[in-house]
Formats: C-alpha cells, structure tokens, sequence
C-alpha cells in the first residue's frame, strides 16, 4: 500500500500522545487497531501528517467490571478479548452478541472497540451496541477528562464530538437494576461484511418485566441510528407478543434505510423489525432469574 | 523386483505438492518479490469516470516532481504507435486513452518514478479535464438506435454492435418446435464477475540496450503468447524477447490476455534504459482486468409430452465492455457456448449470439472455464429443470430420459461437438443415493413444520476441455497445441520443461508423475520447469484446463520418445536384438529371463558413458502434441439447501459432487481442484458480482463489495468420483481444473428455486442474495439482477 507521506510516533503515555495531537493542530490522528484508518490510509481517502500510534501505551487493555456492575472498556481492548472473555458473555449479552459478528476473525485480533466507536461508521457494529446500552465514553485532553454521553458522541457519518487534541480512554458501560439481557443480530453478505441490517437491543430485566431498554441499528442510515424511543413499548411490562411487535414497530421506523446493491429499503426495514422481534422473542423465553 | 508405482509418485499417488514446500514457508517467488539493480516503479492514472472525451492532460506538475523519470501519456505512445493494441479477439485496445475514456478505470496516464510512493503521488498531480458523455452500462442501451457510438475511433464500427454470430440447424430446429406439445422457456442474466486471483497482475520490463534483448518478468498464463506479441506489437526481433513468468498468484483466466500495464511498463524501459517494475494494485485489478460472464441467456426447449427433448433454442446478448478483449479460440465469438446440452440426446438445437460494447470494463475472459462453457452449462441446467417443472416430471427422470447412453459414444452434439466418453446416468444415480434423494419429500414436510424451506438442485453436464484440435482451435492463427521437452542426465535424473504454465495448480507435482508413471523414475527425481521462453518449448498456455490434455499428454509422448531411445541403449547393454527386449515399469529386460535386465537409470549413464557406436549420445528428446479432440470430463452435483423465508437468508444443508475426470494422475490435486471450483461456484451462486450503477460507476471494485467466500461461509462438500478413462488421451486423463466452477452454480441456485417452485418463483437471477431471495417469496415473481442498481449506502 502506498498512502501519502506522514510522520509516525508512538508515545508511551497518554499524556505524550494528547501532547503530539495538540502539536498536530488536527492534522495528526490515532492509530489504535489501525482496521478503519489503514485502509483509509491506502485509500487516501485520509491523509494525516502524523500518526499517533498508541499501541504502546500499557495499560489500556482492561475490561473491568465495578462493584456496582458498571463495564469499563479500555482503549485497547481488541473486539477478539470481548469475544472471548467469559464475564462479558455471562454480564453483557448484547456486547457478548455483537463481538462475534464484527468483521472477521483477523481483523478482530487487532481492531479496538473504543477505535471502532470514535470511527463512528454508520454500518459499524460498536457505535450501535454503544447506543443501546446508553453507554458514554470518557475523553482526555490537554485540560483532563470529560465525559461524553453515546447520544452526544456520535454526530454523523465519521464524525464524533471528540476535540482534536483528546483522546478515548474507556468505554462505560452503565450497571443494569436488575439483569442485563438482549441481543445483536446482523444480516451480511459474508462474514467480515459491513452490516447490510444490524440490531442491537438491550434490556434490563427485573424477573420478566422490563425496567430498561435500548435499541440501535446500524446499516440503515447515514449515520448509526439511536432507536431508544422504543423502549417506551416495554417499560414497566412483559415481553409479550403484542409488547415486542410494539417494540419492533417503533425500531422499524426510526430506520432510514437506501435502497441500494445489498436490497430495497423496504426489506431493510423489514429485517430490522425481523431481527427486533426475534432478539426480544428469545430473551422472552428465557428462563429469568 | 517390480517397482511400486504409486511408492515412486506415479500415476494415481496423491504426492504432496512439492511447489508448497516454497510456499508454505513464504519463499514463493512473485513478480513483486523480484527486485533488480536501479529498478524504477510505474503507476497509473485511471478515469474516474466511464464516458468521457479527453479534453486536454497536464503532466506538468509530475514531471517536476523530484524523484519522477518519465510521464507517459496517450499522445506519446501515439507517437510511437504504441496507443492502441491488438486483442485476443481481432479488436484494438487503448493502451493509455487518446480521444475518450471507455470506462471507469480505463488506462490515462503512467508516472515512472524512483519508488511506488513518488509514482503515486505524482499521478495525483496529473490534471486530465474530462468532458463527460453519457455512459452505456447494458447491452439494452448498447443497442438503442439513438445510443451514443462508443467506438468511434473503429473506421466501418455501426452502432455498439460486436457481433452476430449463429450456430445451428436453424430450419430443423424450427420444425422441432412446430411439432412440439410443450414448449419450455426461461429468461436469465450470468452477472458480471471477476476471477480476481489473490496475487494481481504486474511485470518488470527490462530493456538492456547493449545487447538488444528485452527481459520481462511477468504474472502471465501464456508467456509464449506475449512473446509472439510483443514481437508483432513492440516489433523487437523475436530472438531478443525473454518472457518470463515466476511463481503465478493465482490466474484463472485473469492472466491469459495482454495488459495495457505491460505494454506501457516495456516502452517505459526502452526509453529510460532501467528496469520499470509495474505491479497493479487490487482495484485496478478489479476494476480494468478481464471479467468473466456478463451474459443474458434467453431460450426454450421443444418437448415431447413423455419428457423427450425434441430440440433446443438459445439467444445470447453478451456484454464486452468498451474493447472486444475476449481471450477465445477465433473462430467462436461466444467461446464455446455451443458445447451446452451435450451430455442430452438433442435432435437439434440452433443458437444465436450478439455481442455489444459498453462502458464497461473489457475483457469476457474465460473465467475458471473452457471459454464461456460455464454460462453454457449454467443455462443448460437451468432450462433443464424449467422444463422439467413444466411437464410436471421429477427433475432426476427428466434428465434420465434425454441422457446420452454410454454406449452412444462417442456422440456428436445437436450443436456439432463430438463427445468421447460418458456414463451420465450412473453419477446421477451415484449423486441421488449419497444425498437421499429419495427421502427428500419427508425432509421437506418437515422442515415446513419448523417453518422453513427445503430445495434440492441438480446440476449435470459435460463440458470440452483442452483445446485444440489444431483444425479448429487457434489464437490469433496460432494453433492450440502444446509441448514437452525432456532430458534425462546420467544419474537418471530428469528436467522436464513444458509450454504450460502453472499457476497454484500443482504443474511440478503432476508432469513429475506422468514421467514416473511412463519411465519409472521416481517423481522426486525429476524437476519441472516452466515459465521461461528462453528454455521452455512453444506452448499456448494454462488456461481453460488444457494443460493436462495437451501438455500433460506431450509429456506422455516426450517419455515414450525418450523410452523408445532407451530401449536401444537397453538393447546394446543387455547385448540382445531390441526385439527381444520386454518394458515393465523403470526397467528393460530380455524376454523369456526376467532377471536379466537392466533399469532405466542403466540406460541413461549409458547414453552418456557406454552408447553403441553409431548412435547419437544423450538421452533427451521434443515432443509437441496437437489432441484429436477435447477431453470431456463430466459431473453430477445436487445441493440440498433451506430458505428462512422471514429473510430470504438460505444455506446449504449438504453438497454432493460426483466427477469424472477419467484417470487421476494425482487424486489429492484433482480433490483440491473440485473443492476450489465448488467454493467459486458457491460464491458466484450466492454472493458474488461486479455491476455498475446508471453513471457507470463499478461497484464491486474493491472486496468491501466484491465479495469472495471464507471458510467460515463456505459448506462442506462430499466428492464421489467415477473413472471412464479418456478414450484419445495418452493417459486417458481429462481436464478437471474448472468441472466445479461450471456445473456448480446451477445446483445451488437449482435448489433455492426448487424450494420457490410452489410459489410459482421460475428464476432469480445471481447472486442470490437474500434480498432477491426474499422479494421472490413475497411477490410470487421472478428477479432480474439487472438493469443496473444504484451504488451503495
Ligand atoms: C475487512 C474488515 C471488515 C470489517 N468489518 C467490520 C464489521 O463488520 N463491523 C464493524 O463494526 N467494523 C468492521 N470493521 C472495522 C473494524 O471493526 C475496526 O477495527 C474499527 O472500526 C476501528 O477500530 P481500530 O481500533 O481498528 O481503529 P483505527 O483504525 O486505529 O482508528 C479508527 C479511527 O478512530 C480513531 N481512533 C481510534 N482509537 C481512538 C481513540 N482511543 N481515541 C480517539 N480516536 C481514536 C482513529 O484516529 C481513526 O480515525 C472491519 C474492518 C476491516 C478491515
């Protein structure tokens, strides 16, 4: 691959990478499992001066679960540690979900869940597991850290409230009331396909009433698509089959599907009502505890 | 002590591939690993767009580059007569555009620079002002009376039109179709695809002034063909042209035509005096290089109320992209479209083809098939079980019924082929039992009740592989044979060099083996080599499976030469009269006393140490061999798959290959090459394709879109072979390189449209996506993947 020439760095902390991204007044960007901004790279569709590599930042690998059940994600947790790890299967069953289906195999050893998320690609899988579970993503920069909300993080195609000069430190992921429950299903082509249709639903289960849920979609829109409202179909309730159809209505609308090469935009819709129905039909039957 | 064949590596011993050792351990030699003293680096400029007139190119910036040599465009190979190229098909070609863009990827400009990185840099530099024409993405807008001429530059070029071509009794089959009481039809498009191999095309041209001779290191299928070429084209004296091709990254007909890259990368190095290394990247390779299909199949069959096939019609409208590139015998325009239905006993069949041009990308090669034998089969099989749903017969017995016997052969097709060999019938019945044909229905009913879809497809054919005959197979008037050479040194080790290429397919392990199984040397004893014009005999390249017919067929001669010699020398030590001398396999010895006798490896220290006077010394020998006929290997494949019809999604429940391929020379390699051909089949059945949106902009130009299968989406497939030896073949082998890749996408997508039968469904056109899939379920009618779509999300 031959992209334009840039400048390479590779910091040891995190205070030398906001340090050089500061200096790089937005022309220079991170690097973390390099599977969206290599290939842009050889693309040129981007063409940093600098590239801050932070792999060699220790410390950063860490999936963390507080007292309390709330999930922390380091930078440089790679989509295979969450496939693999067993906590994140028995605790986060969305996340536990999703993993499996992002890209392949060998892009999973290296792409970064945080990386994924800041790359804010509208089929992305993260970005909408990230919208689902209300989560919010903690950012450093020259003057500390802030915290920024999924609903405010991601703003379009690409493009995330993040100043040039912070960097995403972790993932957070709020505790569930009672026990976390949902799902992700993708409809591709192949594997390592970007999402023709994804949906990530996430619930929060007290015996078998809902007291929190969240819904995102991915593929079927400019950018990835908030579905939230839906949960006003089960709070407080059963998933039963009238709730969930309910449920999968509102899903269904908020998509903003294009008819294209993988399909109409009337069946894109319809696999997201599909897939919706599907998820909260096989958390319905699930023995709850 | 007799010599156990398949212990030396003989015929049917499934030896390791002896090239993997190099591979395995990333010591692969490729073009790009070939680094040459003060080698420059050649990039080019593309049109972004499909349609354009060139209105003025600005080179200006990338000459003053630093580090930039030379900046080549249309205007300067104008100037040397170089802006326009002779196809494999009688068309020209631009090599870097003059007048108008033709498509989107078309060749501008090229930048020879000091790195890969300069050579890119500068050609964003370039600045080409493009006025945009209106683009043609489909034959149907070809054809259009008001349609824009997209070759203007051909004095006496009428409209789009390539060509009319026909085949056939026209006036038989007519009558055929009067006297019919059913007739069948079906409608369908091959889409477009690639055959995409993982290493891309690339050369290193090396023009050495002092002595005249250009050097080129090349990824090509067909070295002596470039030869030949660049000797007509560059007009080099042939002497001083060396093709060589080192280890090949995968070809599958993408690396038999000539590129403008090479063409460009050779005067580029004639006039620097350096070497200029050019190595295509991924989407240029997509994206300009030879496509396969591309094809709407139109036709219907005339049947008797019993099943009987009583004649066949076809009408092609084939879609070759902006310059007729097709790599094919001359004498077909649409390859060997004519060899469907041949395993059927047709009275008649007559066939009508039109060719068009388009803003598309050229090419129309012979994608992993005997020259278009693919679409062939692929509407062969598909109009089969149209006719089959039509008369209401089950699809195994329809095909039972019109079947050419066995003892038919050999048999001449409705379309004129003569085939050799064949027990249809017993792969089918071999194919049914091995996937339970007889349970289906129960299967079915029960996967209803869990709310699916069951669909079972069949897929039978015979294809031609290995051209010539000399008689009627020619490239550009050259003969379709092939050659053999090989010598025998003193220890009784062997070189053996051939005019075939091989390119991931295993040539140094198979050609050893034909040797082994001919003298007895041990296959580990004897060295392949290929690829080099400068030592190997003429021959017309590895593609369309010829090798094994033609060249593997010369080295069964160049051996029985070489024995014939040996023989001799056998004779003069054993101090006999030649006729009294008996072969058993790596030894000759005196008829009536087996034990006396002496090994072939006697011989050949003799040929050099002891030979009897008068004789020539050396033990080597030529052969060239030009086949009396195609080999017609043949195939059953059935795939069982189950729709989820909420989504259109399906999958393979079970896949049963049954392939004869007469006599196999190494059953490892011939079940590689079945699996292989079966995984492109499945990709082209379910995934795969290259179309272009109303602008003519490529989709599937990159493998975001251009999707090849995985392991992890790829179904197991169970292989059962038969064995009917070869009838004219030296070893009575056949082709099988491409078998999978012609007959297996009809059994998928002949699987998915039975399971659709009963919603009236007759044809999706592939890939079958779910999307097409589930638009099928739900409307109750048929999909078409074209006209063109928008581009994507
Ligand atoms: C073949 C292939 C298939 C794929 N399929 C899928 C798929 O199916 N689903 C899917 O969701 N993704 C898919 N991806 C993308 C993959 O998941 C990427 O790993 C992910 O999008 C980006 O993570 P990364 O760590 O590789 O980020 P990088 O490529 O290193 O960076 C991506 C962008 O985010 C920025 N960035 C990264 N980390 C930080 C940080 N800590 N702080 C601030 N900015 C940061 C970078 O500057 C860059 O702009 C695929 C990729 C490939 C190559």
């Amino acid at each position: 691959m031959y992209p334009s020439r840039f400048k390479y760095e590779s910091p040891n902390t995190v205070e030398e990478a906001i340090k050089l991204l500061d200096a790089g007044k937005g022309e220079a960007k991170i690097l973390a499992g390099g599977q969206s901004l290599v290939p842009m790279l050889k693309l040129r569709f981007a063409f940093p001066e600098q590239v801050v590599d932070i792999n060699n930042i220790p410390g950063l690998d860490y999936i963390r679960f507080d007292a309390d059940g709330t999930l922390h994600i380091g930078a440089l947790v790679r989509h295979e540690h969450l496939e693999k790890s067993l906590e994140i299967s028995k605790r986060q069953p969305t996340i536990a979900a999703a993993a499996p289906l992002v890209a392949d195999p060998i892009v999973r050893t290296r792409g970064t869940f945080v990386g994924s998320v800041c790359h804010a690609d509208p089929q992305g899988d993260w970005a909408a597991t990230m919208i689902a579970l209300n989560g919010s993503i903690i950012v450093q920069g020259p003057k500390g850290k802030r915290t920024i909300a999924m609903k405010d993080f991601v703003l379009g195609p690409y493009a995330n409230s993040m100043n040039y000069n912070e960097i995403a430190i972790e993932a957070v992921i709020p505790a569930p009331q009672g026990v976390a429950r949902g799902g992700y299903l993708k409809l591709e082509r192949r594997v390592g396909d970007f999402a023709t249709a994804s949906v990530a639903v996430a619930l929060d289960m007290k015996g078998d009433v809902v007291v929190g849920a969240g819904f995102a979609l991915a593929g079927v829109g400019g950018k990835t698509i908030d579905a939230n409202e839906a949960a006003s179909a089960l709070l407080g309730q059963k998933l039963t089959e009238a709730t969930i159809a309910k449920a999968a209505a509102i899903v269904a609308a908020k998509a903003e599907p294009r008819t294209d090469h993988r399909g109409s935009a009337e069946y894109k819709r319809h696999i997201v009502e599909t897939f919706v129905k599907r998820i909260l039909v096989a958390n319905s039957t699930q023995k709850v505890a | 002590m007799k010599l156990d064949e398949v212990k030396i590596g003989g015929m049917g011993a499934s030896r390791r591939r002896v090239e993997d050792n190099r591979f395995i351990r990333g010591k692969g030699n490729y073009v790009d690993d070939i680094v040459l003293p003060g080698m420059l680096h050649m990039e080019i400029l593309r049109s972004p767009v499909a349609h354009a007139r060139i209105k003025s190119i600005d080179t200006s910036a990338a000459w003053d580059m630093p580090g930039v040599r030379l900046v080549l465009t249309g205007e300067m190979m104008a100037a040397r007569n170089l802006a326009w190229m002779p196809t494999l098909s009688y068309d020209t070609q631009a090599v870097l555009a003059t007048d108008k863009v033709r498509f989107q990827g078309q060749e501008v400009c090229a930048v020879i620079a000091d790195d890969p990185y300069i050579a890119k840099d500068a050609c964003g530099k370039i600045v080409v002002d493009y006025e945009i024409l209106p683009p043609i993405v489909n034959p149907v807008q070809a054809a259009d009376a008001n349609a824009i001429q997209i070759r203007d530059d051909k004095a006496g070029q009428v409209g789009n039109k390539v060509f009319d071509w026909e085949i056939g009794d026209k006036a038989r089959t007519d009558k055929a179709f009067a006297d019919a009481d059913v007739v069948s039809k079906i409608e369908l498009h091959y889409p477009r695809t690639h055959p995409s191999p993982m290493e891309t095309c690339g050369s290193i041209a090396d023009y050495d002034r002092a002595t005249g001779k250009l050097t080129v290191y090349m990824t090509s299928q067909a070295p002596h063909i470039v030869r030949a070429a660049v000797a007509m084209v560059a007009e080099l004296p042939e002497q001083n042209i060396r093709i060589v091709t080192p280890d090949i990254g995968g070809g599958f007909g993408n690396k038999v035509p000539i590129y403008p890259g090479y063409v460009v990368a050779i005067l580029a190095s004639i006039l620097t005096e350096k070497p200029v290394k050019w190595i295509e990247d991924k989407t240029g390779n997509l994206i300009s290089t030879g496509f396969g299909r591309d094809v709407y199949l139109k036709g219907e069959m005339a049947l008797r109320k019993d099943g009987k096939i009583l004649g066949v019609r076809m009408n092609t409208i084939s879609d070759h992209g902006a310059f007729f590139s097709d790599a094919q015998p001359s004498k077909f325009k649409i390859g060997l479209m004519h060899s469907a239905f041949a395993c059927y006993d047709i009275p008649t069949a007559h066939m009508f083809a039109t060719g068009y041009y388009t803003n598309k990308a050229p090419g129309g090669v012979a994608y992993r098939c005997s020259f278009r034998v693919t679409e062939a089969m692929f509407f062969q099989e598909r109009m089969v079980q149209a006719a089959a749903d039509d008369l209401g017969m089950d699809q195994a017995e329809f095909r039972r019924v019109n079947f050419v016997k066995d003892e038919q052969h050999p048999h001449r097709t409705a379309f004129g082929f003569l085939t050799d060999s064949g027990q249809y019938e017993k792969c089918l019945d071999i194919g049914l039992e091995a996937i339970n044909y007889k349970n289906f229905a129960a299967e079915k009913a029960e996967a209803a009740k869990r709310g699916r879809l069951l669909g079972i497809g069949i897929s039978v054919m015979t294809e031609p592989l290995g051209a010539g005959n000399s008689r009627e197979y020619d490239i550009l008037g050259i003969k379709m044979f092939d050659s053999a050479e090989l010598r025998i040194h003193m220890s009784g080790k062997a070189l053996l060099r051939t005019g075939s290429r091989g390119q991931g397919t295993g040539h140094e392990t198979t050609w050893a083996q034909i040797v082994a199984h001919e003298l007895g040397i041990p296959a580990d004893d004897i060295l392949v080599e290929e690829g080099d014009t400068d030592t190997a005999p003429f021959g017309m390249g590895t593609y369309a499976s010829r090798s094994t017919p033609v060249a593997g067929a010369a080295i069964a001669m160049v051996a029985r030469k070489v024995r014939a010699k040996a023989r001799k020398l056998a004779a003069h030590l054993l101090e006999v009269s030649e006729e009294d001398i008996e072969w058993e396999l790596g030894r000759f010895y005196v008829r009536g006393n087996q034990e006396r006798g002496v090994t072939i490896q006697d011989c050949a220290m003799a040929a050099y140490s002891n030979m009897p006077d008068g004789m020539e010394p050396g033990l080597e020998n030529v052969a060239y061999y030009d086949p009396p006929n195609l080999t017609w290997p043949f195939a059953c494949y059935i795939a069982k798959v189950e729709i989820d019809p909420e989504t259109g999604v399906w999958d393979v429940l079970q896949f049963v290959a049954v392939d004869d391929c007469g006599v196999r020379i190494n059953p490892m390699i011939v079940e590689g090459q079945i699996m292989g051909g079966l995984t492109e089949a499945y990709a082209m059945a379910n995934m795969q394709y290259q179309t272009y949106d109303e602008e003519g902009n490529i989709i599937g130009g990159n493998y975001m879109d251009f999707l090849l299968p995985t392991a992890w989406e790829t179904p197991g497939f169970e292989l059962y072979e038969v064995v009917t030896p070869c009838p004219h073949h030296p070893i009575g082998a056949k082709g099988v390189g491409e078998c999978a890749t012609v007959g297996g996408p009809a059994a998928f997508v002949n699987a998915v449209m039975n399971a659709l039968t009963e919603k009236g469904v007759r044809n999706i056109d592939m890939p079958l996506m779910p999307n097409r899939v589930y638009e099928a379920l739900t409307t109750g009618k048929d999909v078409y993947g074209m006209p063109p779509v928008r581009s994507g999300n």
